[in-house]
């Protein structure tokens, strides 16, 4: 977190009251969401409250023995983010602290108060690429240069946003730190490498366009039943023990971004500890380098201060938007926006205000709504073209649905996946119950799967939807009287749809091949389900008994496809094999 | 220090003073009454001209007289490791008779977030012997794994078990000189029987486990408030023996929900805005503060892995107890009501109960090769076993296909062979994955489809399939 940058002092405040993460000041002279230093171990806060002469302040650190009469300084800046390069491969806590640094300066593995440090590294140099020449007009936002950050990505050194422009007159490559000025601008301007932004403010942009390509996530039954555009939001609600974290985790890991957020919002400490040590190590499919190199990390666990909880949604989005801004499509995982509402709940309660649902404050749907809104795909003031994709993770409890952070939520996002505990239960993974689901994307996305996959994508998605659709109807039949008690062609629908759960929509996360799945496989497999369904129908229409056809030896084989390496080939064969055994049986 | 006569208000658990200096969050308050017993108190809230004070010991016979004293430090405990083998009540006072404990240290009970960073990923397998839990629902060092349980079951016995077998096979194997001492159990007992306690007792004592263990004991009958620092005093000294000392800790805590019970007194007494019924808004957060102080710290030796055993009000999880804890820990153990009835020792509902951490704690080098595919496939069966039990009640066995007869015949005999062990009975991972093969051969080999189809072919009895086949034809 950027230790405000102007830091002429303003008047001090004395504390009034104490009680967990709210204190209150006497006599501070602030504005509304000023960051504040409060009480002699300076633990940073936020006004969250103005009454009189009493200023209320969220704390974001632990405030065991701090008491009434100690000073409160504040800085006159609100809450912001440092932006610039050393912002990927790294891990912050809510108010972007880097973690790394953090248990350097405390000596210890315990997260000690009162020690702050900048959100990224002000002494390391970078190499400095000019993009421009003396003499160009540049404005606001604009790319003056590029910075080689990670082995995958190239950080866009940009105009702030809230700058003038003018003609470059002094400009340079090279090896900076990022306070060091790389380019001067006629009016005296001095651009640096970092920037900073209050993390409660949307970044400017010319406009938010319709997102037509999909964000892939490698996942077959997102990808291939309700798919995500890039630039769109998503939900994942479910009760615990449902998958959520491993399907965000999958996400982080496979989807084609070019950057991605990672928030754990009040999450557990070994979840984050597993991306931290993983990460490094895993490849991004679409570069090979390490996944680490294009992720950023912010990690507010569950027993991590609970105002800094409130912060750490707002923190990832602000990178996000800041890497948008370089024309980047950029991925943020929110897990989970429950703790965040949980976060908003407990500090309301604190401040006396009046409850709304459930004891939520009555702006949770303001804030919600707010908040996904920041996501999309957007037309930048520099021209270039960027999206944000929001994927968050819900915690209902007792996964109840009809709470309110879900119902919220749902109203504003276009996918939602629906967690499952009996799907869990009976180990199907990922769990996502493809009956409840949804995803308001599928037609805008359409185009894009049959120019870069098949042709004929929407339809075969839409045999296999009805397929299961079936399944469901005639499971509740089954229920009452049994399999062997339907019509042939019932069992054999029966049959197929079985093989789409089991070869198609299940997926192994922790198999080194199936972990991931192309579009193409996606489709290959879906369409190897339907070649038996065809071959399978004709048959029966031929009088062969629905016990042989079910019984052939090819058909077990297509629960095997997800974990081929070189599936092309095994699908072929096995289509074949499927066909010509069902045509001996007539 | 200054001692004040000024109590404005006493309602249950709390005591209202009005101050003329400033007193610290938190901060730890001596209340002395006037025949001059005292009682401490933890300070809730303070304002400029007074504090809010929580009082451990209750506030019953407490009047506007007494004296209050700040001592103008946060609540500490003290912390060596002669605590090992000692019974202490629930605010750390010894009651076993022993000697005056010397602490090494004193240490702050709140204690402060592990650092994700400083974190090393769990992934060493403890061997509790339980098949239910080994074989399906694997615990390893640093995790955190409640008991959900419900009244009337047995969660202390299979909590027992557990504390008496754990082993991490490895260690074993590298020397057993250092492997006793190692091992270190704490067990923080909150707003329990003291017919429970007894049996605690009774068990350490018999096994000799008590040398190797702290115990902290707050009693139904002793004061609610109190519980409220009983496992944070347990979670302290099994932090320091953990990563000062090396020791691998087990913490047992039971019950939470006495715990989580206080939690709602203490909120209602400040008439504090209550969320799901009537437990306060923060209860996630407070939890969380107790939950996440288990784990492993890179560089450290020792690790802290938890066990708390909650009982489910109504045997229903989505009470906001079980709920909240389910969200925080690494998964949860469901002893199940109708397996207790049919006898089945340990009652362990394998399908609701999860391990998170399992799975980058099994596998080759870890536990065997197979073990993932197997955990797999047995679940599948089993839930498919349990599926078919519903419609048999409708349509009888003879309307079921082959197939699906022997999904209900795995499912019975999962039940009475893998997880009906008793109580006294230690299995190693290799019995237990043995075990589940030889149920897993009662299928025909195609309706393994989770498994791979080498360890099929190294592991399947073909024997067990020349005998169904036999009794088909």
């Amino acid at each position: 977190m950027s230790q405000a940058t102007d830091t002429d002092v303003r008047e001090d405040g004395i504390i009034e009251s104490v009680s967990g993460p709210v204190v209150t000041a006497r006599d501070l002279d602030a504005r509304m969401n000023d960051v504040v230093y409060v009480g002699s171990e300076g633990l940073m806060g936020e006004v969250i409250e103005i009454e009189g002469n009493i200023t209320t302040i969220q704390v974001y650190e632990e405030t065991s023995g701090v008491s009434p009469g100690e000073p409160v300084e504040g800085t006159g800046s609100p809450l912001s983010v440092d932006l610039g390069p050393g912002m990927l491969d790294a891990i912050y806590d809510g108010v972007q602290r880097p973690l790394d640094v953090l248990e350097e300066k405390m000596g210890s593995a315990f997260l000690d108060r009162g020690v702050d440090a900048p959100g990224i590294d002000l002494e390391k140099t970078w190499e400095f690429t000019p993009e421009v020449e003396e003499g160009d007009e540049v404005e606001a936002g604009d790319i003056v240069g590029t910075v080689p950050e990670t082995p995958s990505i190239d950080h866009k050194v940009m105009v702030p946003p809230d700058s003038e422009g003018g003609e470059v007159v002094a400009i340079e490559s090279g090896n900076f730190n990022v306070e060091e000025t790389v380019v001067e601008l006629d009016n005296g301007e001095e651009i640096q490498m970092h920037q900073e932004w209050p993390v409660r403010q949307q970044r400017p942009t010319v406009e938010k366009e319709t997102p037509t390509e999909p964000l892939i996530s490698g996942q077959r039954v997102l990808d291939g039943l309700f798919p995500i555009a890039k630039g769109g939001t998503a939900a994942i609600p479910g009760p615990f023990g449902s998958g959520k974290t491993v399907t965000q985790h999958q996400l982080a890991k496979w989807a084609d971004a070019d950057i991605v957020v990672y928030v754990g919002c009040g999450e557990r400490g070994n979840e984050m500890t597993e991306v931290i040590e993983d990460f490094p190590e895993l490849e991004d499919p679409t570069t090979g380098n390490a996944l680490m190199d294009r992720t950023c990390l912010i990690a507010n666990t569950s027993n991590m201060p609970v105002a800094a909880r409130e912060s750490c949604v707002y923190t990832g989005i602000t990178i996000a938007e800041y890497f948008r801004d370089m024309g980047y499509d950029v991925a943020l995982m929110a897990d989970s926006t429950s703790r965040w509402a949980e976060a908003m709940r407990e500090i309301s309660s604190r401040l006396e205000e009046m409850p709304g649902e459930e004891g939520y404050p009555a702006y949770l749907s303001a804030r919600l709504s707010e908040f996904y809104e920041r996501a999309g795909y957007f037309e930048n003031i520099n021209g270039t073209e960027g999206s944000v994709s929001v994927i968050g993770a819900v915690s209902p409890p007792g996964g109840d649905f009809s709470e309110p952070v879900t119902q919220n939520t749902l109203r504003i996002v276009k996918t939602f996946w629906a967690l499952d505990a009996d799907l869990a239960e009976r180990r199907h993974f990922p769990s996502i119950n493809w009956n409840e689901s949804y995803s308001l994307y599928r037609d805008q996305l359409d185009p894009w799967f049959e120019d870069n996959v098949r042709a004929d994508w929407p339809e075969t998605r839409q045999w296999a939807i009805d397929t299961l659709d079936e399944e469901a109807e005639l499971q509740e039949i089954v229920q009452l009287v049994g399999k062997d008690a339907l019509p042939e062609d019932q069992q054999l629908t029966l049959e197929i749809a079985r093989y789409l759960r089991e070869a198609w929509l299940q997926q192994n996360a922790f198999h080194d091949v199936d972990t991931f799945c192309e579009p193409e496989k996606t489709y290959r497999i879906m369409d190897a389900a339907k070649t038996y369904n065809d071959a399978a129908f004709e048959a029966l229409d031929a009088g062969v008994p629905v016990e042989e056809i079910t019984d052939i030896d090819a058909a077990p084989r297509l629960n095997r496809i997800g974990v081929q390496e070189d599936y092309n080939e095994y699908i072929d064969d096995l289509e074949d094999d499927i066909e010509s055994q069902l045509r001996e049986l007539y | 220090m200054k001692e004040y006569q000024t109590i404005t208000e006493i309602s249950g658990p709390l005591v209202f003073v009005e101050t003329d200096e400033p007193v610290g969050y938190d901060d730890i308050v001596e209340i002395e009454l006037s025949d001059g017993e005292t009682r401490r108190g933890q300070v809730l809230e303070s304002a400029s001209d007074y504090v809010a004070i929580q009082v451990f010991e209750g506030t019953e016979g407490i009047d506007r007289d007494a004296s209050v004293r700040f001592l103008g430090e946060t609540m500490k405990m003290p912390v060596t490791e002669d605590l090992l083998g000692r019974v202490m009540d629930g605010t750390g006072q010894p009651i076993d008779g022993g000697p005056e404990i010397v602490p090494d240290e004193r240490r702050d009970i709140v204690g402060e977030a592990i650092n994700p960073f400083s974190r090393e990923y769990p992934e060493e397998f403890i061997q509790t012997g339980v098949s239910a839990i080994d074989g399906m629902n694997t615990l390893v060092r640093g995790q955190k794994l409640p008991i959900f349980s419900a009244s009337g079951l047995p969660h202390n016995d299979l909590a027992l078990q557990i504390a008496r077998q754990a082993t991490v096979p490895e260690e074993e194997e590298e020397g057993d000189d250092d492997e006793g001492s190692e091992f270190a159990v704490i067990f923080g007992a909150m707003g329990i029987t003291a017919e429970e306690a007894n049996e605690f007792m009774d068990d350490f004592e018999r096994t000799g486990a008590l040398e190797r263990s702290v115990v902290f004991m707050n009693l139904a009958d002793d004061p609610a408030v109190e519980r409220t620092i009983t496992p944070r005093l347990a979670l302290t000294t099994a932090e320091y023996l953990a990563f000062e000392k090396d020791y691998h800790v087990l913490v047992i805590l039971t019950d939470m929900t006495n715990y989580c019970e206080a939690l709602r007194e203490i909120g209602a007494a400040r008439e504090e805005v209550p969320g799901r019924r009537g437990y306060p808004g923060y209860m996630y957060t407070d939890l969380a503060q107790l939950y996440e102080r288990a784990g492993r710290i890179e560089g450290r030796e020792g690790s802290v892995t938890q066990l708390p055993i909650l009982t489910m009000p109504g045997d229903d999880d989505t009470h906001p107890i079980p709920d909240l804890t389910g969200y925080i820990t690494e998964g949860q153990i469901y002893i199940d009501r109708d397996l207790n009835s049919q006898g089945i020792q340990p009652p362990i509902n394998v399908l609701p109960s999860l391990s998170r951490l399992m799975d980058d704690g099994i596998g080759e080098g870890l536990t065997r090769a197979d073990h993932a595919d197997v955990k797999d496939q047995i679940f599948a069966a089993y839930a498919e076993g349990e599926d078919l039990r519903d419609l048999v009640n409708i349509v009888g066995r003879e309307a079921l296909s082959e197939l699906d007869n022997k999904y209900l015949d795995f499912a019975d005999r999962f039940e009475e062979e893998f997880v009906d062990q008793g109580t006294d009975t230690a299995r190693s991972i290799d019995e237990t994955l043995e075990l589940g093969w030889d149920l897993l051969s009662m299928l025909p080999k195609d309706a393994l489809n989770r498994i791979d189809e080498d360890l099929i072919e190294e592991h399947y009895r073909e024997d067990e399939t020349a005998e169904t086949v036999e009794a088909e034809a």
